[in-house]
């Protein structure tokens, strides 16, 4: 298993089937019985090396990706949709994307410049402006091939780049997935949790439930996070940078970090040399949230990949960010 | 009851680091009830137990935690750059004094610019030479409050930053020093994180499972020139909450406890608030659900540095609650 198959596979929230079915056949080849509960999520339970009682510690990232469904068909064979997850119109127009479970090609049209007037192009197209164009002849065909309530994800193959870049789809959150299944090779003295969670870009639905079920004495939450570090920013602006490794939070939108993880996030990061940033943003939101608010209350922290032109078809993450992130857990829980 | 007011507004307890103020309180309590524990998310919890048989668990909750500023960034001259933890006001933000738990001092400023200024525009002054100066006073993550600033207003108010709601604090502990024996088992649950959400109290309810949940929270006043709603007057009394944002009060529960106040011979007021919202909102919809109301302190300039309350109000509340439990 590479981040590449992962980031390549298309599973928007609410229908993480496709991750989930590679998931568990990757879990079962490992040798481990995932547990797979009634909101889709995949749970791993490991037991530590340690002596009992050991700490249970729920390390979580999110298998969902954001994607779009249909809601209707046009006249013509256009496809109507609207977002499953937060995505920027913006960044939608002329792209390829993969209709259903079948992987038809599509792209998301636009009206040609030519045809615009000034108002138009002053004006941000919304989804009641954008169709997907899946070569359907008419309303008939277009409505037998993605019926309402089809999936539809972004086609972008995985790249790497640059100096250790990769632009891809999805990164937000398979690098978490990755770097769950890396924790599972090793020996830890906790009992490791591994959760991948479904539905977090549509309000942390998975998590909720799986941190109820399991009952974690601490949790972790694994993300790929906002990162603005684009050269006329100002610094103060930046939330975090690509390269520098992987971003602490000490709040975002959903949680506020425990502070005694938060600062042991921090020293063992420091002690190891690895690679960390603090996440300098009040944003944003995760499944550190619900987690933090299952049941009696659970320390989280949350540890992130910082990516540029998150929730877009291209995103960017420096891989060098993603191993600190692994290193950063790793240590992390350690010392549970 | 100034006294132990002045106590519990004292120490720095910003959203997310409640412990100082859970130290005050915890000492102040101790003498007075049967457990005392501290769960995952800071909370703290004190039960009194019933004499009843089977005594109900009533659980009355006062949040520690108060608003503030928390660093978002470092300017290279050395200035911070923050965001708000809870509800902040631009307005009430403007050359604001400030303090960090760890002591370090700092005025809020906003930067000329053009058009609406937004928190963003804000940056505090801490006196530093330049970033890493900066750097060695405060660190990201650090939140800051208004700086304490407790006096006497005319005969019977006190104006103080933290009053949402270290006033319900002192209440929810003078009623513990003051109730004596009780047929129900209170549970006194000092929560924390309110100001962002609720989420101290959602955990506290889930571990508990009171049968009742009842809020001590301040609210917002109606009786200043240009302000009229909500209608609620300083010194009227102790108001019970009929409704919020949050929660709607069990209207059993709030009938009885307005009879109460009539019973203890104090003056009450019926709050309805259009906005915001308490612990009583959590505490409603955990588990199964439970009925819950608000009792609330009448506070004029809530969410500023200078929010005033009655100390007669105060006493109208104790009155209430000691007669809703003897």
């Amino acid at each position: 298993m590479d981040l590449k198959t992962l980031t390549e596979i298309n599973a928007p929230a609410g229908h993480e089937q496709p991750i989930r079915r590679v998931l568990i056949e990757e879990l079962r080849a490992k040798g481990f019985n995932p547990y797979i509960d009634r909101m889709g999520n995949v749970i791993v339970v490991k037991e530590g090396t340690g002596v009992a009682p050991r700490k249970r510690v729920m390390v979580s990232a999110h298998m969902d990706e954001v994607g779009l469904i249909v809601t209707g068909h046009a006249e013509g064979g256009f496809l109507k949709v609207t977002q499953a997850g937060g995505i920027d119109p913006r960044v939608l127009i002329s792209k390829r994307v993969k209709v259903g479970d079948d992987n038809i090609p599509g792209v998301i049209g636009a009206v040609a410049i030519h045809l615009q007037s000034a108002a138009d192009r002053a004006r941000v197209m919304g989804y009641r402006d954008i169709t997907v164009d899946i070569g359907a002849n008419d309303k008939g065909e277009a409505e037998r091939k993605a019926p309402i309530g089809t999936y539809i994800s972004f086609d972008t193959p995985y790249v790497e780049y640059g100096d250790g870049y990769a632009c891809g789809k999805a990164f937000d959150d398979r690098v978490g997935c990755w770097t769950i299944l890396r924790l599972l090779e090793e020996e830890l003295p906790c009992d490791l949790i591994a959760a991948f969670v479904s539905e977090e870009e549509v309000g942390c639905r998975g998590a909720s439930g799986a941190a109820f079920s399991q009952e974690p004495d601490i949790g972790i939450v694994l993300e790929g996070t906002t990162c603005n570090d684009l050269g006329d920013i100002p610094e103060v602006a930046q939330v975090c940078k690509a390269g520098e490794g992987v971003a602490v939070s000490f709040m975002d939108g959903s949680s506020i970090a425990n502070r005694d993880l938060f600062k042991k996030a921090l020293e063992v990061g420091e002690k190891e040399g690895i690679a960390h940033q603090v996440k300098a943003s009040v944003s944003g939101g995760n499944d550190g949230g619900v987690i933090q608010r299952a049941r009696e209350g659970v320390p989280v922290v949350v540890l992130s990949v910082p990516c540029r032109y998150i929730h877009s078809p291209s995103t960017v993450v420096k891989l060098s960010d993603v191993e600190a992130q692994f290193e950063l857990c790793r240590a992390l829980l350690k010392t549970f | 009851m100034f006294e132990l007011l002045k106590k519990v507004l004292s120490p720095v307890g910003p959203s997310g680091l409640e412990a100082p103020v859970a130290e005050v309180i915890r000492e102040e309590i101790a003498a007075y009830v049967d457990t005392i524990e501290v769960d995952a998310m800071g909370n703290l919890i004190a039960t009194k137990l019933g004499k009843a048989e089977n005594p109900r668990k009533v659980m009355l909750s006062a949040h520690m935690d108060h608003i503030g500023y928390i660093v978002t960034g470092f300017e290279k001259e050395g200035f911070l750059r923050v965001t708000n933890v809870g509800g902040i006001g631009l307005v009430n933000s403007y050359n604001r004094h400030v303090v960090f738990p760890n002591g370090v001092h700092g005025v809020v400023v906003a930067q000329p610019v053009q058009g609406q200024p937004a928190l963003k525009d804000l940056f505090v002054d801490i006196g530093a030479q330049d970033k890493d100066d900066a750097k060695k006073m405060v660190q990201l993550g650090d939140v800051c409050v208004y700086a304490n600033d407790c006096f006497r207003l005319g005969e019977n108010r006190v104006s103080a930053p933290a009053m949402d709601d270290r006033c319900a604090c002192t209440l929810l502990v003078k009623l513990l020093q003051t109730v004596g024996e009780t047929q129900d088992t209170i549970i006194a649950v000092f929560s924390v994180q309110e100001e962002v959400g609720c989420r101290g109290a959602k955990v506290a309810s889930f571990a508990k499972a009171p049968v009742v949940g009842i809020a001590l929270d301040v609210t917002a006043w109606g009786d200043t020139p240009g302000t009229t709603q909500p209608e609620i007057k300083l010194g009227e009394g102790i108001a019970v909450k009929v409704m919020d944002r949050a929660s709607i009060s069990n209207p059993a529960l709030r009938e009885e406890l307005l009879a109460c106040g009539e019973k203890a011979g104090v003056k009450t007021q019926r709050e309805v608030l259009p906005f915001g919202g308490t612990d009583a909102g959590a505490m409603q919809t955990s588990r199964g659900g439970i009925p819950v109301c608000t009792i609330s302190i009448p506070c004029r300039y809530v969410h500023s540095a200078c929010e005033v309350i009655d100390m007669r109000d105060m006493d109208a509340g104790l009155k209430l609650l000691q007669t809703y439990f003897n």
